[in-house]
């Protein structure tokens, strides 16, 4: 399962004050470095003026080793360019992107195709199969680029459909299969050629939702086994907080606000962010770490709760003990006491 | 506001009109104001014949020799196809239809193929199949080629596509032409004229297909790693296969109609030589067995390669699988052959069909066609003699000069011209108070032309009159080409020949948009309709344009006539087809909103699906026009007057300059209605918001 509180804080990939400007000339705005002292929102307001389309302001974020990192935001706020500028798919206009601290914008073609083939991993939202290849042809279809034998490439391939569960459905073309099921194949074949990297541009977008609930817990199985460094996009925020060890807001091109789930609802920074979280159940987000009260000493003999028990479920033992229970992470350490006192307290700070 | 650019521009209209009627009245004494001055006509044909002939001194010997290396290819196929007995092509033409389309397909080859062998034109097909097979696969290479270049390079592309639409307006015959004096006569014409002419499709469906490949399949390969070349070659060419094979389908099509077209130059020894000769000895039965030999030539050949087309995307089975497959049948194939050619070098009859068992039925169809002429004989002249006095020529020379106790049984008196005029300009001003200033201004129009007829229009009103349309339509730059393009064709002195292309292609085009959008839209609302049409449609399509001439010389002999019955037969198609697919692919909330909202069956066609499938409809339009274009070309051979008889002549004196400037003109003519007709349809489908595929 996700790990909420023993992230490893090792940064793999940054991204720093990357602009995204379409338009003629969209360099000139940042030929000299003056630009950097302006606020970013200011700035974006010039451009867009001048008839250039803005589509990343000063994005900056870290993604963490094996943590997944979600981008949240509606339509249009600029989460699929930033991602391609991340994969550099798109050229971002200014800023860096540092993959194991190198910077990717100063990699040649060459260079950046070898990253391609062994570093990064990428799911569409449309799944972008190749029509005319078979289910494990499409997934040893990176292998095969590489110029692995025929051999080799379909016992990888073969392993990773094990992983997403598409046993016996090797032979079937894209067209055969249902909107989940080509999106396994996606999946799978991002994961062919073992990445460090995952990104996800909205991939569960495109499926029902009984099938995206399905994915998603099928996304989360697989992480928990992979542990990947995953930046995954979303225009759902219900979606977001399910997956999400971290996440951010995007609006008109910039990021908002970044933190975990619950400190955005806790804490939403302005009222964009507080119209997604106000309608959250929030006995559903709040986990038992999230509840602890710190100021009480820690009780030995309390009923162990683990630190990511969601508190819907902590409710009937709140009830029952008056004393309260203490709260462990992973490896059994007690990191503090929590009851029905500091449940209400930590719902009223949300509240406000 | 909108009103008043609107009266500006009735205003404009008005001024046009009163300087037509003053070119008019006084037309005796500026002559040059309605006839273009000799003098005034600048020589470019001589200027192109000297040219030609200097060029020819100079590099003639180049031409010469590739039309000699050329020449080796296509006598290697006609030696092989000629060498391997019937029966053994036979098989392999069948089999390969069976790969395609299945067995239906290959019942219909074989029994196709086996006409060509029972009535005893085996080689002559033979020759033709040659041709194709040789220039269709130097026409794809050329337009892949270019296809891939164009696509990837926006400044190539705007080289090439103009060029392209030159290739496919310029008649047909008018290709030959400068082909004829370089390579000198023989197949190799043929062959060359038939990769220029079938390149093009290929291109245009390369191009068309490369754009089309989705960006996620794009993106998810670059992220898979592939290199620019990996990308190209495994991911965005596989995804747009379907498209290329439809190229190399609307390719092929094209080859084969020129090598047909090409025979009038002679010397081929093929299938459409043996048409036009007797079309020309006016043996139509004969022409027509023969001709039939085309016809089903050409719909093998479409069905084939358009099978393979659409059956691309039902690959069922792994690629490894396929490829086992694929040894199978090459090894089945070649046993058979193997085996069949054995045999048929005991059995003499399964290599060389002897003469005297081929069937000959001409006679019977000679007969049947006499006596169908002669039992319809008032018939058939009544309806000549109607469409000509009351359609024809008054178009062509006004009500003024067709109207006679000859034709019309009276003569054109002072009362019947002012009842003519009177009843005119009030149906026109009635319109204009209702704020109708478009039909207004068509009627009074309508009015001037009818009565004095289109070949007697000045030409400078003519030259104001479309230019200020196509302003109107598309902006100065559609203005300026037409007027140039005009100007040109008045400035050489084609005009004249140009005003009868453009009456015969007109009428014909008047009434294929009529009857072909009516046609198309019951065939769109009644499936039963629409069963009968399409396959009608189809056949009309793939079969090559000299064969649709033949039954109309036999009924109504060779004339104007003649020509424009073949011209409609032929353009009416795209008329229904776009009309039927325009009205079916409406959306249908438009549909359904509009019937809860209580409109009648009517109502709902005038008010919502008519206005909404306009777009569609007016493409239809363009088509139509191409079409007819395209047949007119074709039907300088039964004897027309306009512009094509004059690249048809040039043709076959061999005067290059003559025939090329005609052609030039034709071209022009085309590319400004393409343009004025693809605007407006473009204005439509934007104004409605929707996209027309």
């Amino acid at each position: 399962m996700k790990n909420n509180v023993e992230l490893s804080k090792q940064i793999k990939l940054s991204c720093r004050n990357v602009w995204k400007v379409y338009g003629d000339n969209s360099d000139s705005f940042f030929s000299n470095n003056s630009y950097f002292r302006e606020d970013p929102s200011i700035l974006s307001k010039k451009i867009t003026e001048q008839g250039q389309i803005v589509a990343n302001a000063n994005v900056s974020f870290d993604v963490h080793i094996g943590e997944i990192f979600v981008i949240m935001g509606l339509s249009g706020s600029g989460k699929s360019t930033i991602v391609r500028c991340l994969s550099r798919l798109i050229e971002p206009t200014v800023g860096e992107i540092l993959l194991d601290e190198e910077n990717l914008l100063g990699k040649s073609e060459k260079e950046l195709i070898e990253i391609r083939r062994h570093k990064m991993g990428m799911v569409f939202q449309n799944f972008g199969l190749l029509p005319h290849l078979n289910v494990i042809e499409n997934i040893a279809f990176p292998l095969k680029l590489q110029g692995l034998k025929e051999k080799e490439r379909l016992q990888k391939a073969e392993r990773v459909i094990e992983l997403v569960g598409l046993n016996g459905r090797e032979n079937n073309f894209p067209m055969e299969l249902s909107g989940g099921q080509q999106q396994r194949v996606g999946i799978a074949r991002s994961l062919a050629v073992e990445p460090d990297v995952w990104f996800l541009d909205e991939p569960f977008s495109a499926l029902d939702p009984l099938i995206r609930k399905q994915m998603q817990d099928e996304f989360l199985r697989i992480q928990s086994l992979q542990k990947k460094s995953v930046v995954f996009i979303t225009h759902d925020f219900q979606e977001a907080l399910r997956i999400a060890d971290r996440m951010a807001i995007m609006r008109d091109g910039q990021i908002v606000q970044i933190g975990k789930p619950v400190d955005l609802i806790l804490n939403p920074k302005d009222n964009y962010i507080r119209d997604f979280t106000k309608d959250v159940p929030w006995e559903s987000v709040l986990k038992a770490s999230d509840i602890i009260d710190k100021s009480q000493k820690i009780l030995q003999k309390a009923k162990e709760v683990p630190f990511d028990m969601p508190v819907a479920k902590m409710l009937p033992l709140l009830s029952k003990k008056s004393m309260g229970v203490v709260v462990v992470d992973q490896a059994g350490k007690k990191l503090g006491m929590a009851n029905a006192q500091s449940f209400v307290t930590a719902l009223a700070t949300a509240e406000n | 506001m909108k009103n008043s650019i609107f009266e500006k521009n009735t205003l404009t209209w008005i001024g046009i009109i009163f300087i037509t009627l003053i070119l008019l009245i006084f037309q005796d004494k500026w002559v040059w104001a309605s006839k273009y001055p000799k003098d005034l006509i600048v020589p470019f044909s001589d200027w192109i014949n000297f040219s030609m002939e200097k060029f020819i001194e100079q590099f003639g010997w180049f031409f010469l020799s590739i039309s000699w290396l050329l020449s080796w290819p296509i006598i290697g196929a006609q030696w092989l196809l000629h060498s391997l007995p019937w029966i053994v092509v036979i098989f392999l033409v069948c089999f390969i239809a069976y790969l395609s389309s299945g067995v239906r397909l290959a019942l219909f080859t074989l029994s196709a193929t086996f006409y060509m062998v029972l009535i005893g034109y085996w080689e002559e097909s033979m020759n033709t199949l040659a041709l194709v097979i040789i220039s269709v696969p130097m026409a794809i290479f050329i337009g892949f080629g270019l296809g891939v270049w164009g696509f990837f390079s926006k400044r190539a592309e705007k080289v090439i596509m103009p060029i392209l639409d030159i290739f496919q307006t310029v008649p047909t015959f008018a290709y030959l032409l400068p082909i004829l004096l370089l390579f000198g006569f023989g197949t190799v014409v043929g062959l060359i004229a038939s990769i220029l002419y079938s390149f093009p499709p290929m291109v245009r469906n390369t191009i068309l297909g490369l754009n089309r490949v989705p960006d996620h399949i794009i993106e998810s390969a670059i992220m898979s790693g592939a290199n620019s070349k990996q990308l190209f070659w495994q991911a965005m060419l596989p995804s747009c296969k379907k498209q290329i094979l439809l190229g190399i389908n609307q390719s092929t099509m094209a080859a084969l109609s020129m090598v047909i077209i090409a025979a009038i130059i002679g010397g081929t020894a093929d299938i459409g030589w043996e048409v036009l000769y007797y079309i020309r000895k006016a043996e139509v039965g004969q022409s027509l067995v023969v001709g039939l030999v085309i016809a089903l030539m050409a719909i093998i050949i479409d069905r084939i390669t358009s099978g393979f087309a659409l059956n691309s995307d039902k690959a069922v089975k792994g690629s490894q699988y396929l490829r086992n497959i694929r040894l199978n049948y090459l090894a089945f194939a070649i046993l058979v052959s193997i085996l069949l050619f054995i045999t048929a070098s005991f059995f003499q009859v399964l290599a060389d069909w002897p003469y005297n068992l081929s069937i000959w039925v001409s006679s019977h169809i000679n007969d049947f066609f006499e006596t169908f002429v002669k039992t319809f004989k008032t018939e058939i002249k009544l309806v000549k003699k109607y469409t000509l006095f009351f359609i024809m020529l008054p178009t062509k020379i006004g009500f003024q000069q067709a109207v006679s106790p000859f034709t019309w049984g009276f003569k054109l008196e002072m009362f019947h011209k002012i009842f003519y005029f009177m009843s005119f300009i009030l149906v026109a001003f009635w319109f204009l108070k209702n704020k109708k200033n478009g039909i207004f201004i068509f009627l009074l129009l309508l009015m001037i032309f009818l009565y004095f007829g289109l070949t007697n229009m000045p030409w400078l009103s003519l030259l104001l009159i479309y230019s200020f349309f196509a302003l109107r339509v598309g902006g100065y730059k559609l203005a300026l080409g037409t007027f140039l393009g005009l100007g040109f064709i008045v400035i050489v002195g084609m005009w004249p020949e140009a005003m009868i292309s453009i009456y015969l292609c007109g009428i014909a085009v008047v009434f294929c948009f009529i009857v072909g959008t009516s046609l198309g839209i019951w065939a769109a609302h009644n499936s039963v309709v629409s069963a009968i049409v399409r396959p009608i449609n189809d056949t009309l399509q793939t079969i090559p344009l000299f064969v649709i001439l033949i039954p109309f010389v036999m009924l109504f002999k060779i004339g104007d006539f003649t020509g424009l019955l073949a011209i409609i037969i032929y353009a009416i198609v795209p008329s229904i087809r776009y009309a039927e697919n325009g009205i079916r692919n409406l959306p249908s909330e438009v549909i359904d909103a509009s019937k809860m909202m209580g409109s009648t069956k009517m109502q709902l066609l005038f008010l919502v699906k008519i206005p909404l499938a306009l777009p569609v409809i007016m493409l239809g339009l363009n088509q139509t026009i191409m079409y007819g274009i395209a047949m007119l070309v074709i039907a300088a051979l039964i004897g027309t007057n306009g512009l094509e008889q004059i690249v048809f002549i040039g043709l076959t004196d061999g005067n290059m300059g003559k025939g090329f400037i005609a052609g030039i003109s034709m071209a022009i003519l085309a590319m400004i209605v393409d343009r004025i007709t693809k605007t407006v349809s473009k204005k439509r489908s934007e104004a409605l918001g929707l996209s027309i595929k």
